[in-house]
């Protein structure tokens, strides 16, 4: 099989226990929406403030939720010995990396695309310039997972990984969400030529964890 | 009863290393001669601007220490050099690095209320140095973990080049950001001016004191690190001794020996 079937296997498998689970729609998205209302209430929704920030705001949650999402990645392989299956299943720890990844990517988009209708409602935010904030938005997404999903692993055989993950997870995808905000303000702006470099900073970011996660996956998966 | 508790072996003699010291002392006591009372006060920014003198070297020495970090998990990651002593050099190095990150700031964050009247502000090199500190502070978080040696070493090896990957994403990222809204105020090429005479004379000592310092407080805190493992190591043993020795079910020395 090549890297990338196995990749599809795992992903499958995490996609599918997502789809029975159903953690992301009964508990992260309620997250999410119940943030978004938090946001409202601290600040204050007539003077015009959570429209102008709204980029920050969605952002800042969709960073929040991949917290929730990378311990719930990794929770999944720690019942019934799952972590061992998976390492004596012979696939490929660079296929198992992507694997896990790309279905993070596929659960944080679901979940970003509902808290998009989410901020257009509540925030009163009209989006302009679709195709630079769907790439940012796909770019930004890509490096969180890759860089989650690599700090699930590396966290993921130690017993305080649930305030470890946030405190190694946050400074390194800061410039993710400094990205995103960017250049979702100017797509919203109606500027997407503003929005370009930034998505284009997204894309490196994503790209080189990508690389990262995929050398260092196999060898942090034996020891965890 | 048992052999000598070892003092740890350095990554120097302690001849060498007491020589840094006290070179380090006399360097220091040489910065607060000509810092505080050889230099002139600043023109404009008085005499809070000798907190540069020891501002400066600490940035420095911090950015020195994570490059070493950076080096010495590079070398224990690569299998031809991998070894215990890279692992070591590397946790002592962030440790440094991290106290004077928070130095850096402090100082900077002093400096700044009289001349530029906040204690913060939003200017990319201040942010990025923020980032750093944050970033190297989850490193020794991690290494604080718990686990055996070797596991420990290859995780925090990997994190810290993690971490090295991204300070020049965060530092572009970061610029970038800062520039494109807004001019850069604070930094502007005029307060920067040139220095010269005995202002730049103690500039130059403190980075080399400074650099001294972190010579000595290295092999300080890697010959620590040794003894830190020599100790659990010990006390495992004693624990195993303690097992054999009771037998399979005797709870008192089960609770003792764990």
């Amino acid at each position: 099989m090549s890297v990338f079937q196995e990749a599809a296997l795992v992903a499958g498998k995490d996609l599918r226990i997502e789809a029975r689970a159903r953690v992301i729609s009964q508990q992260i998205l309620p997250f999410g929406l119940i943030v978004l209302l938090l946001f409202a209430f601290a600040l204050d929704p007539d003077r015009g403030v959570l429209q102008r920030v709204a980029p920050g705001l969605f952002w800042i949650t969709v960073l929040l939720a991949s917290l929730l999402g990378v311990s719930r990645a990794f929770s999944v392989e720690a019942e019934n010995g799952a972590r061992d299956g998976l390492r004596l299943s012979g696939l490929d720890g660079s296929s198992i990396f992507l694997g896990k990844a790309v279905a993070l990517a596929v659960e944080l988009l679901v979940f970003e695309a509902l808290l998009t209708v989410g901020v257009v409602v509540l925030f009163d935010v009209r989006l302009a310039s679709l195709p630079a904030l769907v790439l940012g938005t796909i770019a930004a997404t890509v490096g969180l997972a890759a860089a989650g999903t690599l700090y699930g692993v590396l966290a993921a055989g130690i017993r305080a990984r649930e305030t470890l993950v946030p405190v190694l997870l946050l400074p390194i995808v800061a410039p993710v969400l400094l990205g995103a905000t960017r250049a979702w303000e100017a797509s919203i702006d109606g500027v997407p030529g503003d929005a370009w470099p930034w998505v284009a900073l997204l894309g490196i970011f994503a790209v080189l964890f990508v690389g990262i996660g995929m050398l260092a996956f196999g060898p942090l998966l034996e020891e965890s | 009863m048992s052999e000598p508790v070892s003092m740890g072996e350095g990554l120097m003699s302690p001849v060498v290393r007491r020589v840094f010291g006290v070179l380090a002392l006399f360097a220091l006591a040489a910065l607060v001669v000509v810092g505080l009372f050889v230099a002139p006060p600043d023109e404009v920014q008085g005499d809070a601007q000798r907190l540069m003198y020891i501002h400066v070297p600490a940035a420095w020495l911090a950015y020195l220490a994570f490059g070493v970090t950076a080096v010495s998990s590079a070398l224990y990651l690569w299998p031809r050099t991998r070894s215990f002593v890279w692992d070591r050099v590397a946790g002592a190095s962030a440790e440094l690095g991290v106290i004077f990150t928070g130095l850096t700031l402090l100082l900077g964050s002093m400096w700044g209320r009289p001349v530029w009247g906040v204690w913060w502000a939003w200017d990319a090199r201040l942010v990025t140095t923020a980032v750093l500190f944050f970033l190297y502070l989850g490193y020794l978080a991690l290494r604080r973990v718990p686990a055996a040696l070797d596991v420990r070493a290859k995780r925090c090896a990997i994190a810290a080049m993690i971490a090295f990957v991204d300070v020049p994403i965060v530092h572009f990222s970061v610029t970038w950001w800062r520039t494109l809204h807004q001019k850069a105020t604070v930094f502007n090429p005029d307060l920067n001016a040139e220095i010269h005479g005995t202002m730049a004379l103690a500039l130059w000592i403190g980075v080399l004191a400074f650099t001294l310092l972190y010579v000595y407080l290295l092999d300080l805190r890697y010959r620590l690190e040794v003894i830190e493992e020599d100790r659990e190591e010990r006390e495992l043993e004693a624990a195993i001794a303690d097992r054999v020795q009771g037998g399979m079910a005797s709870p008192e020395t089960v609770g003792v020996g764990s």
